[in-house]
């Protein structure tokens, strides 16, 4: 039997003419937390669907802790854990009741379970009483990771967990990951947030059914072909409307209070093509600049991999 | 003239629980206003109180003008309103939801062919007009989804996480519109969870259990709290504890 947690063999699955997954292919090392990242509709919530064995796929194969996703159904559902995106418990019971509930539908009972969900469920006991409906936003997603950890699974399947929840508690939920990783446990999460890619041993950047590359998240970065610059300047919108101008421009994104500059030449060198930036920007009549090389990071290489999005719009059409 | 939105400790009780608890604030005509805060802190409960959706328990607030509580009526067709839950149509074409829209905002039938046929070529959905909002990608019926909700020219637009889940090109993309709309003297009050792109505001204000803990240019913000990024400053307010720790670590 193959040790391996997961594997994905050019999977693919339609939904009348849209190809929800186009042979889709990766697979995970044991106790590694891998990431599928990429935007709505890339085909995050399908795959999950076919390895938690809810969806069966139109061509291809894949293996869940070794067992088949179409042969072996019983056997992987009685194994994984899996979170869906949306908010998936009883609303009318208790946090101790849905606990408890999904416990038993797996044959098992929360103190057998205690030892694997402890880190979170120390911190949802005082509220055991409550209705699940009446949690806040980040109890909910905790008491949900709860339910899909109670019976010991092999591995974990977390469908967005982080959407819509604010970056400090995002951060705090990653944290967590780290806690169940370090105990030996196979993780698969989905994100379209692409600052979490990071937090990932290895990622699939997925993009409308399509996997852009697999790989640790600082060799992607590392992959992206061009020099790249952070640009800073007093009037930022005038600024980009500038560096796009530019003879040389591969792209010009805003990031955060910068913007970063990518030129189409590899051959001058990123700080001959920086002291170039600077003096044409020292013409352009802008204030307070400050150009510097960086390192490309996980977004930049997403979007040198997506492409043009223009593209995808008439694909759609 | 008076600011597009004035609030003056505007609160909303809900039993003995203080959702938002006497905030005061303005954003000026044209200006592009960030409106962060964590999970519950109340923003979403101050948003309908702007909107005109739920009166405030005491306080007053004007939105274009009109009093939230006294005037709701004219607040709503004064202000445009997008959401990621709530856009679109999914089952009508681009161009029914134009016409669907238009009508309701009380548009005439030359107003929404030339603001529908402006919409589509500003936003390059040529080619798409005649496709189901469905088969479009999230990004583009959120851009789709903002340009409709200006059809009306309205003076005020309040954006609700209009960015998440959306690529990162799009992202970016989406906020040269908003640019644009603030160029055009429209005023933006927007949420997000991508700190990056609070940067992207001429001012912000971040609010912690019902009060507004920070407000300012994001440069200001940072400057304050001695801070290299916003994520830090909101960090730092959301949980001063995990930071007290840190520093002692």
């Amino acid at each position: 039997m193959s040790a391996q947690p997961l594997v994905v063999d050019a999977v693919t699955k339609r939904f009348d003419a849209t190809v929800a997954l186009d042979q889709v292919s990766f697979d995970m090392r044991p106790a590694e937390l891998f990431g599928l990242v990429g935007p709505d509709g890339a085909g995050k919530t399908t795959l999950f669907r076919i390895l938690t064995t809810l969806l069966v796929p139109d061509s291809g194969s894949a293996t869940v802790l070794g067992l088949d996703v179409v042969k072996d159904l019983w056997a992987i559902r009685a194994r994984v854990g899996y979170m869906p995106g949306r908010f998936s418990l009883y609303p009318d019971l208790s946090v101790e009741e849905n606990l408890r509930f999904f416990a038993s539908v797996f044959g098992t009972s929360i103190d057998e379970g205690r030892e694997m969900i402890e880190p979170i469920y120390n911190q949802l006991e005082p509220f055991k009483d409550r209705r699940a409906g009446a949690l806040s936003g980040g109890m909910k997603q905790k008491l949900a990771l709860c339910c899909a950890l109670v019976h010991r699974p092999d591995i974990l399947f977390l469908d967005e967990p982080t959407t819509g929840v604010d970056a400090v508690s995002r951060r705090e939920f990653w944290d967590l990951l780290d806690t169940f990783k370090a105990s030996g446990l196979s993780i698969l999460v989905s994100t379209a947030y692409m600052d979490e890619a990071t937090r990932c041993d290895r990622v699939a950047l997925m993009q409308q059914g399509h996997v852009l590359a697999v790989d640790r998240p600082s060799v992607i970065a590392a992959r992206y072909p061009h020099p790249l610059l952070a640009v800073h300047a007093t009037e930022r919108h005038a600024l980009l409307r500038i560096l796009r101008s530019y003879p040389h421009v591969a792209s010009v994104y805003p990031f955060g209070d910068k913007l970063h500059y990518s030129d189409s030449r590899t051959d001058p060198g990123v700080d001959a093509i920086a002291a170039e930036v600077r003096s044409f920007l020292a013409t352009q009549n802008v204030s307070g600049v400050r150009v510097e090389p960086i390192a490309p990071n996980i977004e930049d290489a997403f979007m040198e991999l997506m492409g043009a999005p223009e593209k995808l719009i008439q694909a759609a059409a | 003239m008076s600011a597009a939105i004035d609030v003056h400790e505007m609160t909303r009780r809900f039993g003995n629980f203080t959702a938002v608890d006497a905030i005061t604030f303005d954003v000026q005509r044209g200006e592009v206003f960030g409106f962060l805060g964590a999970n519950g802190a109340g923003k979403t409960t101050a948003i309908k109180m702007l909107i005109g959706l739920l009166a405030p328990t005491s306080g007053r607030a004007s939105v274009a003008g009109f009093d939230v509580a006294t005037n709701a009526e004219s607040v709503r067709r004064h202000i445009g309103y997008m959401s990621q839950r709530f856009s679109l149509y999914e089952d009508l074409t681009v161009r029914e939801n134009i016409t669907l829209y238009g009508g309701i905002y009380g548009l005439t039938d030359d107003e929404i062919r030339e603001r529908g046929k402006a919409l589509i070529g500003g936003l390059h959905l040529e080619r798409a007009a005649g496709a189901r909002v469905a088969s479009l990608p999230l990004g583009w019926k959120q851009k789709l989804a903002f340009s409709v909700a200006l059809l009306h020219r309205p003076a005020v637009v309040f954006l609700d996480e209009p960015t998440g889940g959306v690529d990162p090109i799009t992202r970016r993309q989406f906020w040269e519109i908003i640019y644009d709309a603030a160029e055009g003297g429209t005023t933006i009050l927007v949420t997000t969870h991508y700190l990056d792109e609070a940067e992207y505001c001429d001012r912000i204000s971040i609010m912690v259990d019902g009060r507004i803990a920070a407000m300012g240019t994001p440069s200001e913000v940072k400057g304050r709290f001695g801070a290299a990024s916003l994520d830090d400053v909101f960090t730092e307010l959301v949980r001063p504890q995990a930071v007290a720790v840190a520093q002692h670590a």
